[in-house]
């Protein structure tokens, strides 16, 4: 069941991923991102992480693509003041050279030589709360920290005088 | 069964993407949602190969993937808006200002 259903999900993050990048106007963009989060989510629950699926679910499809959407309509480019963008030398080299780098991965992918093993349950809410306010408590704390500091550099940038 | 580079070789093509999408684009909008795009694929990565070894530590490195990707998008968009009052503008190219 799991090739066929990563095979499923696949397709569609990476139709949904090549969305956002060919999109004219960014709305569209935006709404292919939700695509492409909900692809990966259910990737997460393929692997037993039903943790960070839900995680996934709830800040990135529902917090981020949000505060995108938000932006997107608060600045409001009319369609005909969208940057003009033209295929140059220089930026379909840029694509070649990404290109490359998804060749390099898959070569690597394929000699990364880890055995195929059933999904263990080791993304489960309690395995990761355990380990969060455990072994990685420091690390937990200074994320708070990094949360803290986003925040208020937000609020400063966006205000109306800097 | 499924192989682990199954999901390296998606979480490979999926950053590919995102790298793409920031060299290429002008929009800078479109240039943080190709970051996003970037972190996720990451996060790919950290979850299989977690699941993989049987250890959580991929969970937990993906939850703080997360929480910077968070912090990310809220700052870049704060600096965006900040930007878009000054120039009028969402084209990377014409925001040069120090550039001499």
């Amino acid at each position: 069941m799991e090739p066929v259903l990563f095979v499923i999900f696949g397709a569609i993050a990476t139709g949904g991923a090549i969305m956002v990048v060919t999109r004219k106007h960014p709305m569209a963009s935006a709404l292919y991102l939700i695509l492409t989060l909900f692809a990966v989510a259910a990737l997460f629950v393929l692997r037993q992480a039903h943790f960070l699926a839900a995680i996934q679910v709830i800040v990135y499809a529902g917090a981020v693509v949000v505060l995108f959407v938000f932006v997107i309509m608060l600045i409001n480019v009319p369609e005909d003041k969208l940057p003009v963008e033209r295929v140059t030398g220089i930026r379909f080299l840029g694509v070649l050279v990404a290109g490359l780098l998804i060749l390099e991965s898959a070569l690597v992918a394929r000699r990364s030589g880890m055995a195929g093993t059933p999904a263990v349950d080791s993304g489960s809410v309690q395995a990761v709360g355990r380990a969060l306010f455990t072994d990685y408590l420091l690390a937990f704390e200074i994320t708070s920290v990094l949360l803290l500091a986003a925040m208020i550099g937000a609020i400063t940038l966006a205000k109306r005088k800097i | 069964m499924m192989e682990p580079s199954a999901y390296l070789l998606l979480s490979g093509i999926l950053f590919g993407i995102g790298v793409a999408g920031v060299v290429a684009r002008k929009n800078v909008l479109i240039i943080i949602m190709s970051v996003e795009i970037m972190l996720n694929a990451v996060n790919v990565a950290f979850i299989a190969v977690g699941s993989y070894l049987g250890d959580v530590t991929g969970s937990v490195f993906a939850f703080m993937v997360m929480t910077v990707a968070a912090a990310e998008a809220a700052v870049g968009l704060a600096i965006l808006i900040a930007i878009f009052r000054l120039k009028e503008t969402v084209d990377v190219t014409e925001l040069s200002v120090l550039k001499w």
